[in-house]
């Protein structure tokens, strides 16, 4: 189940254009890894994912599972769940049929989605269609998805953003357990320092155009870890003091967005 | 109570529509315009002892085929331009042609290749309907969410499941909408064709009614038609897009 994952992209050029979007990008991830990419924006993380996903073929490099490469063929060798920003589900689709639509169909399948579905505290609305669901439980839904068919490789992009601060508290805290069970290797790509911290095992700190890993930051606490807790704040002051040509503008526009996990929210975050 | 109200309007104006026209028979008093009463009577002599039924059957069976001739057809060519440029670059311009050539130059044409069989019937209707199939199916399929079909890509879901779970359902109301005026179109056209070049069917038996200047059986006729294409409205159109659009909130 656990994969180890090597990235390689040599020159990623944004298609009909000369601009370099990701240039000398190299990554790993030990099996079972939990990965945060953080970058300003424009510094090539949502392009990294989809190069990984193989939904995004045109560029010179290479990506290997296990030293194997990863598309081959037009065929992808390896389970991969994505979370995508939105959670993308099929409008005519019911919850349930949107997460037997990503299994192959064995005795297990339901009883799988079912499981999953109550550990995340949907177990009701499996017959519902997406619209009559809140933002909140579409992305759990979404999150589910990911996990439902056991992947070896778990993509993020940016799952959490625009949420209000409990539910994307609750979110991550699902995400963990879930991840627990399965231990998939994560690329989790984030503008968020704190957010990358309170989950990773290792950040990776990307530039922005060209993209490429400028800093690699090992996070040793143990989990669980929240966001607002006072250890992660220090880790994150830390780094800023360390760092500050580095991260200012990344945290600038943490600032700016809306997503408003800043401690002050601690009291809010309940169930 | 505003349904209730709406609907005893619709009965009102019915009633009213079939009391002005028996009023006018009366006062005309001639064969030319014949009483909904004796219209309705010869409805019911042709529906027990007449040929009604068989005419409506056969007629009932051509549309029925070539809709889903034109259906299938100008679905999958509608697909095909939608996703693929040089397609679309090379076919549009016939498009627009075949979007207007007359439909009885149509029929007169393949009555004339074909000969006068069930072959050249259908195909002279299919072909008709064909382009505007395309033309609305074109739409849809250049509409497609790029990102749900990614969502099926990464997962790789299998090309059936995805065109049937994935695609497909983006296509739906487009895929309504060429079916509402589709049907619509080809029950006159399948009229024609049978006018011009069949030995059954209603539209050949309007035909008849029309050398004898029959004009209680042609409105009798038109009565049972109209009837047959509201049945078919109610117990299939409406429930089918019921049922495809119910995930809507």
């Amino acid at each position: 189940m656990k994969t180890s994952l090597e990235v390689n992209i040599r020159r990623k050029i944004f298609p009909g254009t000369d601009v370099v979007a990701v240039e000398e990008l190299m990554l790993t991830a030990l099996p079972g890894e939990f990965v945060a990419i953080v970058g300003p924006s424009g510094a090539g993380k949502s392009t990294l994912l989809n190069i990984v996903a193989g939904l995004d073929r045109e560029m010179d490099g290479d990506v290997q599972v296990d030293g194997q490469p990863l598309h081959a063929d037009g065929l992808i060798s390896a389970r991969i769940g994505f979370v995508f920003q939105e959670p993308r589900l099929m409008p005519w689709l019911t919850v349930m049929d949107n997460l037997m639509l990503v299994l192959v169909k064995s005795t297990d399948s339901v009883e799988r989605v079912r499981h999953l579905l109550r550990e995340v505290g949907l177990a009701d609305i499996e017959q519902s269609f997406p619209n009559q669901l809140s933002g909140g439980m579409q992305r759990r839904v979404s999150l589910v998805r990911a996990f439902v068919m056991r992947p070896e490789l778990l993509l993020m992009d940016e799952p959490f953003l625009s949420l209000d601060a409990p539910t994307a508290a609750r979110l991550r805290r699902l995400l963990l357990t879930l991840w627990g069970e399965l231990h998939p290797t994560v690329l989790f790509v984030t503008h968020h320092l704190r957010e990358a911290l309170a989950l990773a095992d290792r950040v990776l700190f990307l530039s922005s155009s060209p993209g490429r890993v400028v800093l690699e930051v090992s996070v040793q606490l143990p989990r669980p870890r929240e966001l607002e807790e006072a250890r992660i704040g220090e880790l994150h002051d830390r780094l800023l003091a360390q760092y500050p040509d580095l991260l200012s503008g990344l945290v600038e526009e943490e600032m700016r967005s809306a997503s408003g996990i800043t401690p002050s929210d601690n009291h809010l975050v309940s169930n | 109570m505003l349904r209730s109200r709406e609907s005893w309007l619709r009965g009102l104006s019915l009633l009213g529509f079939l009391l002005v026209w028996q009023l006018a028979a009366m006062a005309v008093n001639k064969p030319l315009l014949p009483a909904p009463t004796l219209v309705l009577s010869s409805l019911w002599n042709e529906l027990t002892g007449g040929s009604l039924l068989y005419h409506l059957g056969i007629t009932l069976a051509r549309v029925a085929v070539s809709f889903l001739i034109a259906m299938a057809l100008g679905t999958a060519l509608g697909i095909v331009m939608g996703r693929y440029r040089d397609v679309d670059a090379a076919l549009d311009s016939l498009l627009v042609l075949a979007l207007n050539i007359p439909a009885l130059v149509t029929i007169i044409l393949c009555y004339i290749w074909f000969g006068l069989t069930e072959t050249a019937a259908v195909t002279a209707v299919a072909l008709n309907k064909i382009p505007t199939v395309v033309v609305t199916v074109r739409e849809g399929a250049r509409a497609v969410d790029r990102q749900l079909m990614e969502v099926a890509g990464v997962y790789r879901v299998s090309t059936w499941r995805t065109f049937v779970q994935v695609y497909l359902p983006q296509l739906y109301p487009y895929l309504m909408a060429a079916a509402r005026s589709g049907l619509a179109l080809i029950w006159k056209i399948v009229l024609v064709v049978e006018l011009l070049g069949r030995s059954n069917g209603v539209g050949f038996q309007l035909g008849t009614f029309f050398q004898f200047f029959d004009i209680t059986g042609i409105l009798a006729y038109t009565f049972a038609f109209a009837a047959v294409v509201l049945v078919v409205e109610a117990i299939l159109m409406r429930p089918l897009e019921r049922r495809l659009t119910r995930w809507r909130p």
